[in-house]
């Protein structure tokens, strides 16, 4: 008995100072040193708070994750995020019959961007990293120059409900905030997606795109889906930080880096190929507790970048190098000299012959 | 094609050595004549004694000038000369603007766009070429050495993008013999006509911090909330309030928050989960209303505020019944600079610096205001002073920039 | 038609990309003559080339690092710490001018090594460390500075300050500069081995290229050049500054040039002349509509279309002309020093 669950204990830490279970214990240590500072951050309520908190970034992580695991980055998900936020207070004004029209519209604007982003990184080859740079500028200063930089202010109450509100009254907890149950909604539906054909395709897309294609996967269709996702993730998080933080042209602007950053510590690998949601979840979290840490700690407000700059190497560099010592060899025999590169910017899509060409921008081949 | 590489490489390698042996100095640079405009501001500290009493004597003075029209009032004027300015017709002016990168320079910028027009039917300017730097100096640079060589300009407006980079800039501009008008941050040197701000940063640190502690209490906990570090008019404010929260023991922690309403809604609500706190300064309030519900949210009780006088605040100021006070950076003084070039191309006097006044919103008058700006924006200034311009209020409202 | 369009595609992507400059300067030359000025008059000339220096110069370490695989996202705070760096040496003194100027460069060439050794030897993708790096870089920038500092004399402002008519000195160093980067990628070991290991780290270990050391001198090299444009920063403010990397966004740009002028953001492929068109073609445009006036916010618009656009003419061509470096059989196509010529 007491051997077994000495064994059950030794497999969970084995598994936490794997490279995947990197995060988790970031996270654990970060949570542990928070409730240390401060006891009360672990009571219910506060912590239904705190996930309200992490909730449109955690949902823009999500997104991300899928562009990434297929080889693909989404820069331009802060700037939609922006978008979505000025357009709520633009349209709905005052006027709460306007809610659901303008939901529907926000929606409609997601997935079209996702679509562009999507089809001329497939279609046209243009490196995604590109694509969405040129879409994170044209949509920033396409939403600035319509509204003159200022939105004409938050919109009525029943928009803002949805991130800012919740169920209340409820015993232990509390209130049970939306944008909790959203961001389950949007884990459960990136989890199921991830066990379907399509987030197996995805993966094997970012691992060896000429490998998926010769297994007849059709890589443009199932990346232009990753970008409607990550676009339809950025649009969920801009309908809850209408809610949570009200409308201004900076909410959002730096989201892209955050969740980069965030999909990357939950051990999803840039180039793709490598990674699942609940890293990516859980690096969100991770990430957002790193800050409420600084936030409680007495760092002068000046340094924290410097720690958020340390942290996030560490932490790929600690899966990193485990991963390599563990795996190298599996590692090499798996991506033979023969087989093509993981990650093309360009052109991988059509011409076969070429696909060799592309580098290897994986862990796995920077080493000697 | 190795070959002509080669050559390319060579070749430029020779011109370069030629061209510096026989480089000839750009004509608009000229050295210093003299050293006084040296290490006026380093690194180090903000806060300035000298500066911080001047200002804090400048925000009782009574301003000389129409009370109805406060962007053409003056404090303390020292007033010069400019009859060599005096001209005749309709003359060009060249803005080289910072940036419109805020609500408060975006609401400055519709305005004097107002006033502009107002000028040109009355035949003072026939038009106003303005470059944008995009909060870029060495954009900033360029776009000044490009009016004095290529503009055609009868003057220069200039509001600097930081302080001591674009002085030699401003000086190039002043050696064309054309007026120049600086406004908002100021350079390191007096070679303008005249420099037009407000009173100026630790006065908005003077009146903040005093309000705050008068309605706290020693030991009270006031969370600073500032958009980023290293911008002069922002430090000062925040120089001169640390000092006079220091001096008061009062406890007082301050935040980057870049101006985004999330970060500044966890930053509060952090601080809240750590115990109470009784005191809201800010040193802009874009994302004012953000941080009053995160007390909000947190069930807390409101804070004692002082936010600035962007609608946003005013209207949650209102709403929320909190103790507050909206200081500002007065906004109307976009319009001042035509107003001063009129002045100067009729060969009037004007102030060598232009103190105009800086008033704080207070609780009295606050519901003045809003009523004022029905219909605007929360990006809009309140104390704009577009009142009486002709576009008023569709295109405040309508935010249209040029 | 179609022998035109086989000739297009033929071409190299550098001539297009050089076609496309060209073409811009025209509609740029008449759109300017619209509002009353000249394109090509002194005063302009001289604001495009200014525009091109420091992006240029930062541009060029962006394409070493970009061609080896990786990123550097790091430059705008090396460019800032430069900038202080020189000028707080310096301090108005003529003397330290050399030991202001060795100093910054050493000091930018080690956060360079910094980088390369995160990536190559903790394997960090070169996005996350230098990302990393550049946080780390703006914590100690934002502590230590608060605002502008040091202050540089005057003869050091002649670097920025000088031209032969209307070029800049600046420009000129700058297209040196990018002569020599050009001769290094065509003719030295370091070259060759860069491209190999950007375009498959694999195969170039395999073939006896040392994989890590190229990607480290990238590094070292987009710092270095990263370095050259804060002391050119220096020279045209008079000043050190802390936000000075950050107000340009020479991080997005600078990838958005190389990647513009025809380089292969996955590594591998592409050239410094390229490079420098496609900062060019930015000065150009930026130039062009700074003269018409254009409001600022739809600036961004414009130049986060033609980004789009650009690439998507060149890579959709490139997929037909693209010569092989490396057939899928991982042989090696003999042509590389060539490919690094251009």
């Amino acid at each position: 008995m007491t051997a077994r669950t000495d064994s059950r204990i030794q497999t969970v830490l084995r598994a936490l100072i794997s490279p995947k279970g990197a995060v988790y214990l970031l996270l654990i240590v970060l949570l542990v040193s928070v409730t240390a500072i401060h006891p009360s951050f672990a009571e219910p309520g506060q912590l239904m708070r705190y996930i309200q908190r992490v909730a449109p970034i955690a949902i823009v992580a999500i997104g991300q994750y899928f562009v990434i695991v297929s080889g693909e980055f989404d820069l331009s998900m802060g700037s939609l995020v922006t978008v979505q936020v000025v357009v709520a207070g633009t349209l709905v004004g005052q006027d709460d019959s306007r809610t659901v029209p303008v939901l529907l519209l926000l929606l409609v604007i997601g997935v079209l961007v996702g679509l562009v982003n999507g089809l001329v990184t497939t279609r046209l080859k243009v490196p995604s990293f590109i694509v969405t740079l040129g879409m994170m500028l044209a949509l920033y200063g396409g939403v600035l120059w319509w509204t003159g930089g200022a939105a004409t202010g938050n919109p009525a109450d029943s928009f803002r409900q949805i991130g800012r509100s919740g169920i209340h009254d409820l015993p232990v907890i509390g209130l049970l905030p939306w944008s909790v149950l959203i961001l389950a909604a949007v884990v459960a539906i990136a989890a199921w997606l991830s066990r379907r054909p399509f987030g197996k395709t995805l993966v094997a897309i970012g691992d060896n795109p000429s490998a998926a294609r010769f297994a007849g996967a059709s890589v443009q269709r199932t990346k232009t889906m990753a970008f409607v996702l990550s676009s339809m993730s950025a649009t969920i998080a801009g309908v809850l930080l209408v809610g949570y933080a009200g409308v201004h042209p900076s909410v959002g602007q730096g989201y892209e880096f955050t969740a980069i950053t965030a999909v990357v510590l939950g051990g999803v690998v840039l180039g793709g190929g490598r990674g699942n949601v609940w890293g990516a979840l859980a690096g969100a979290f991770a990430l957002e507790t790193l800050f409420t840490l600084l936030n409680f700690t007495a760092v002068p407000s000046t340094m924290r970048s410097a720690i958020q700059g340390v942290i996030i190497i560490a932490a790929v560099a600690y899966a990193g190098v485990i991963f390599k010592n563990r795996r190298a060899p599996a590692a090499v025999a798996s991506d033979p000299p023969d087989a093509p590169g993981m990650q093309q910017a360009t052109g991988e899509a059509q011409s076969t012959e070429s696909a060799g060409s592309g580098a290897t921008r994986n862990h796995n081949t920077k080493e000697n | 094609m190795k070959r002509s590489l080669r050559t390319t490489v060579g070749l430029a390698c020779a011109a370069t050595l030629v061209l510096f042996t026989a480089c000839s100095t750009d004509p608009s640079v000229t050295p210093p004549e003299d050293n006084d405009t040296t290490e006026t501001e380093s690194s180090g500290e903000w806060f300035d004694q000298e500066l911080f009493d001047q200002q804090y004597e400048q925000r009782s003075v009574e301003p000389e000038g129409p009370a109805d029209q406060p962007y053409l009032q003056m404090i303390d004027p020292e007033m010069r000369d400019t009859s060599e300015f005096a001209a005749e017709g309709a003359q060009k002016a060249c803005f080289a603007n910072a940036s419109i990168s805020n609500p408060w320079r975006q609401t400055g910028w519709i305005t004097m766009n107002e006033q502009l027009q107002v000028l040109q039917d009355s035949g003072v300017i026939s038009e106003m070429e303005t470059r944008d730097a995009q909060d870029s100096d060495d954009t900033q640079i360029a776009d000044i050495d490009y009016f004095i060589s290529e503009g055609d300009c009868d003057a220069f407006i200039i509001s600097p993008n930081s302080t001591a980079a674009i002085t030699p800039a401003v000086e190039r501009a002043c050696e064309t013999g054309k007026p120049v008008i600086v406004f908002d941050r100021g350079v390191q040197t007096d070679c303008a006509v005249t420099f037009i701000h407000p009173i100026g940063g630790f006065a908005w640190g003077i009146d903040t911090a005093e309000f705050l502690i008068d309605h706290l209490e020693p030991g009270d906990r006031v969370i600073a909330l500032r958009i980023l570090p290293g911008v002069d008019v922002l430090e000062q404010r925040w120089a001169a309030a640390e000092r006079l929260f220091e001096e008061a023991g009062i406890d007082a922690v301050d935040h980057f928050t870049d101006a985004d309403p999330a970060t500044i809604k966890n930053i509060i609500a952090d601080e809240l989960a750590q115990g109470e706190v009784q005191g809201i300064w800010m040193d802009a309030g874009d994302g004012a209303e953000a941080a009053i519900e995160a007390f909000e949210d947190a069930g807390a009780p409101y804070p004692v505020m002082t936010g600035e006088d962007e609608l946003s605040f005013l209207r949650k100021w209102a709403e929320t019944g909190l103790t507050g006070l909206a200081p500002v950076y007065s906004n109307f003084q976009w319009r001042t600079p035509l107003l001063a070039l009129e002045m100067i191309f009729a060969g009037e006097e004007v102030p060598a610096e232009w103190v105009l006044p800086q008033n704080p919103i207070t609780e009295a008058e606050r519901d003045d205001y809003i009523e004022r700006s029905e219909g605007m924006p929360n990006g809009h200034y309140a104390q704009f002073g577009g009142e009486d311009l002709p576009g008023f209020p569709e295109t405040w409202q309508e935010r249209n920039i040029p | 038609m179609k022998a035109l369009i086989a000739k297009l595609q033929r071409l190299d992507t550098t001539v297009i990309v050089l076609i496309a400059l060209v073409l811009v300067l025209a509609l740029s030359a008449i759109l300017v003559s619209t509002v009353g000025r000249n394109l090509l008059s002194p005063g302009n000339i001289r604001d495009i080339l200014t525009g091109m220096s420091v992006l240029g110069f930062v541009a060029i370490g962006q394409t070493l690092v970009i061609l080896g695989g990786s990123l550097d996202l790091s430059v705008p705070y090396v460019v800032s710490l430069t900038s202080l760096i020189a000028a707080e040496t310096m301090n108005g003194r003529t003397g330290m001018i050399v030991p202001g100027v060795l100093l910054a460069l050493g000091v930018a060439s080690l956060i360079g090594l910094a980088n390369g050794a995160v990536v190559t030897f903790l394997r960090v993708h070169g996005f996350i460390a230098t990302l990393g790096v550049g946080l780390i870089l703006k914590g100690y920038l934002d502590t230590t500075y608060k605002g502008t500092a040091g202050q540089v004399p005057w003869e050091f402002q002649l670097f920025g300050a000088t031209g032969i008519g209307p070029v800049p000195i600046s420009t000129i160093v700058m297209l040196a500069c990018a002569g020599f980067v050009g001769f290094l990628l065509a003719r030295s070991k370091f070259g060759h081995h860069l491209f190999a290991v950007g375009g498959n780290a694999e195969v170039a270990r395999l073939s006896g290229v040392r994989t890590r050391r190229p990607l480290i001198w990238a590094h070292v090299a987009g710092s270095f050049f990263a370095g050259i444009a804060g002391l050119l920063l220096a020279s045209r403010l008079g000043v050190g500054s802390p936000t000075v990397g950050v107000q340009g966004s020479y991080d997005l740009l600078s990838i958005a040039a190389v990647v513009l002028g025809g380089t292969l953001l996955a590594g591998g492929r592409g050239s410094i002349w390229g490079t420098i068109g496609g900062v060019a073609i930015f000065a150009v445009l930026d130039n062009l509509m700074s003269v018409m006036q254009v409001n600022p916010f739809f600036k961004d618009m414009v130049r986060g279309a033609v980004i789009i656009l650009a690439v998507a003419v060149y890579s959709n061509r490139r997929i037909v002309a693209r010569r092989e470096r490396f057939t899928s059989s991982g042989r090696e196509v003999p042509q590389l020093t060539e490919e690094g010529a251009r």
